[in-house]
């Protein structure tokens, strides 16, 4: 997976899902056209369709539980989202959905102004800023297999069902 | 030498973490209509069935209406949302407890009230307060969809540990500070991130003099400090809350029970990544003031300097100015409900300060119990007369104006004092202004008409 490309900045820090997306829009029982609510209420981020990394402050993704906050940025038009730290739950639920939350340091974070060209390589988990260093970023190991090997997770855990029906067994 | 998150998480573990996160099998799965139709219509795709329907419990609370019980008229998209969720229980045998049954409720209010919620469990669901279980010694932590679909598939979960982090609480609380404000207080000394890939464990002698209602509100907000998961060792007061629920084990089974809970808490010496103490003693009704949970002051405080630009957008965004007393603040609305303060001993406080009082005819007052089975108590004990004649709204159970995606909320530019666990911009309702605090807090300011200091109405002990 490899991403280049401009970058947006949203420069605020512990953006929480509520501003990815507004409880409002969770009444559906689909996943379609859910990008449209995007940052709705928060206007003056000024996010553009056609630009797919996102470069958001500390603490990206913080609140609900909300996977909705991944679709919108993915239906969105984004493929990954760079921050200095995610809240838990987001950051699992990004990867899941194979949208990359990349971690760097706050001397890297501060070289991403608006515009700036970045090229992302998940196989190499590097980050490399156009006429800027070149950065690695961590990411979960088994993660990364899955999205750039298209394995599935339910299907790697069904697969240990002869386990899982052992544990079962033990009783409690 | 383990802690009760390390021992927990031992006793789940079906196949150990390597390269692969490990796989954690999870006890209880409780599921709500907003976070699963997507999850259905993932496991319909690939034609699977619910692994253990014995072990996933429904009920709606989000999208649902407070004024009745009836969705005739309400909002289209959530009446088919909750619909949806009935249609999907039906068709995979996943019992439910509906609008009409009366073990519906707020989903962290009612697991507990069951007797599912048990000591040493794995509990998840999809919504980050699911945290409030770990008041019981159970490691319960949120999920997003596709971790639903994973646990309705397989009745696992793909799990990397987390880290251990100690929060004690030392010494006794002065009369109406609450464990609300013992939470608030918490969050501002570390930040809403300063628990991120950590599990809390609340201990200390303030913690173990708590009721079981007051440690799921601590719980309740783990995740507004960024951890996943809090947890309280289990005591007698855990057992005893638990002992004869419905769900709750019997007989000879509940002997075994306990003799496995009380195995449960850290060993001594059992090592933490961090620590943090906190003197319960010192602590005062705690209010935010800010945009998220960790912008919070005592209630007799100023407004801080705006310092950074976060700051000052959510000062501009609240209508505050730095050094402004928050005492005296005028509030339009006051919001006693929610995952974090509906359960009875909540709604009891309230109505202690409401008691022979009325609402300030500026403020509009919401009571939202937070089960059916909080309703039935409340009543039985006068509480909703109290309210009622007081002239606050006395609500069916349900989520409400915590998240304003259900008919209840608070209009732009207006401020509220909530009991809620959120005070993000747009939480509330787009433009709405939150002010978070314990339901003493509210129920005095609701009465002043202004953020108020409830030891001036005589408080609560």
């Amino acid at each position: 997976m490899k991403i280049l490309g401009p970058v947006v900045v949203v420069a605020a820090e512990n953006i929480d899902t509520d501003q990815i997306i507004p409880a409002r829009f969770l009444k559906v029982t689909d996943k379609v056209g859910i990008g449209q609510h995007l940052f709705e209420d928060r206007p003056e981020f000024q996010v553009k369709k056609g630009v797919e990394i996102l470069v958001a402050g500390d603490n990206f993704g913080c609140g609900s539980s909300r996977e909705h906050a991944v679709w919108a940025l993915k239906d969105f038009g984004f493929k990954a989202v760079i921050s200095t730290s995610f809240a838990d739950i987001f950051r699992q639920n990004s990867l899941k959905n194979s949208f990359l939350p990349i971690v760097v340091d706050s001397k890297t974070h501060a070289m991403l102004k608006p515009g700036v060209v970045v090229s992302i390589d998940l196989a190499s988990q590097t980050l490399a800023i156009k006429d800027g260093p070149t950065v690695t970023f961590p990411i979960d190991s088994f993660s990364k297999t899955c999205i750039l090997e298209g394995l599935d997770e339910i299907g790697y855990l069904l697969r240990h069902d002869a386990a899982i029906t052992a544990f079962e067994g033990r009783g409690v | 030498m383990k802690t009760l998150y390390d021992k927990i998480w031992d006793a789940h573990v079906v196949v150990p973490e390597t390269d692969a996160p490990a796989i954690l099998y999870i006890d209880i799965h409780l599921i709500h209509e907003v976070t699963t139709p997507q999850a259905f219509s993932g496991l319909k795709a690939r034609g699977l069935k619910v692994r253990r329907t014995d072990k996933t419990f429904g009920t709606m609370d989000h999208s649902i209406p407070t004024s009745s019980r009836s969705l005739t008229g309400f909002d289209e998209m959530a009446a088919k949302q909750v619909r949806t969720l009935a249609e999907n229980c039906a068709e995979f045998g996943v019992p439910l407890y509906d609008l009409n049954s009366s073990k519906q409720g707020i989903v962290h209010v009612i697991g507990p009230e069951l007797g599912l919620t048990q000591p040493g469990r794995t509990l998840v669901c999809g919504d980050s307060h699911t945290s409030t279980h770990g008041a019981f010694g159970a490691l319960a932590h949120g999920i997003g969809t596709s971790e639903v679909e994973m646990v309705l598939a397989t009745q696992c979960l793909l799990q990397r540990k987390s880290k251990n982090f100690r929060v004690n609480f030392d010494g006794r609380l002065q009369p109406s500070v609450t464990a609300k404000d013992m939470i608030l207080a918490l969050i501002a000394k570390i930040g809403t991130g300063g628990g991120t890939g950590h599990v809390f464990e609340f201990t200390g002698s303030a913690i173990r003099a708590l009721d079981m209602d007051a440690r799921m509100t601590i719980c309740n907000m783990s995740i507004e400090g960024g951890a996943r998961a809090g947890l309280v060792a289990p005591d007698d007061t855990t057992f005893q809350y638990v002992a004869g629920r419905e769900f709750a084990p019997q007989g000879a089974a509940w002997d075994a029970a306990l003799t496995r809970w009380k195995k449960l808490p850290s060993d001594d010496g059992a090592h933490f990544d961090q620590t943090v103490t906190i003197d319960a003693s010192s602590l005062e009704p705690m209010i935010t003031y800010g945009t998220n949970p960790g912008m919070a002051i005592p209630l007799t405080g100023r407004v801080p300097a705006a310092s950074t630009a976060e700051d000052q957008t959510a000062l501009k965004y609240m209508g505050l100015e730095p050094g402004q007393p928050m005492l005296g603040h005028p509030i339009d609305v006051v919001f006693v409900g929610s995952c974090t303060n509906s359960r009875l001993s909540d709604l009891r406080s309230a109505a202690q300060i409401l008691r022979g009082r009325k609402v300030n005819p500026r403020v509009r007052m919401l009571v939202v119990p937070g089960s059916y089975e909080v309703k039935r108590q409340a009543e039985a004990e006068g509480l909703d007369r109290v309210f009622k004649e007081a002239g606050a709204e006395w609500r069916e159970a349900g989520c409400s104006m915590c998240i304003a995606m259900n008919g209840d909320s608070v209009p732009a530019g207006k401020t509220s004092v909530s009991t809620s666990n959120r005070n993000f911009e747009g939480r509330q309702g787009k433009g709405a202004r939150t002010l978070l605090a314990s339901p003493v807090t509210a129920a005095a300011s609701a009465v002043e008409g202004c953020v108020a200091d409830p030891r001036r109405l005589g408080g609560v002990a």
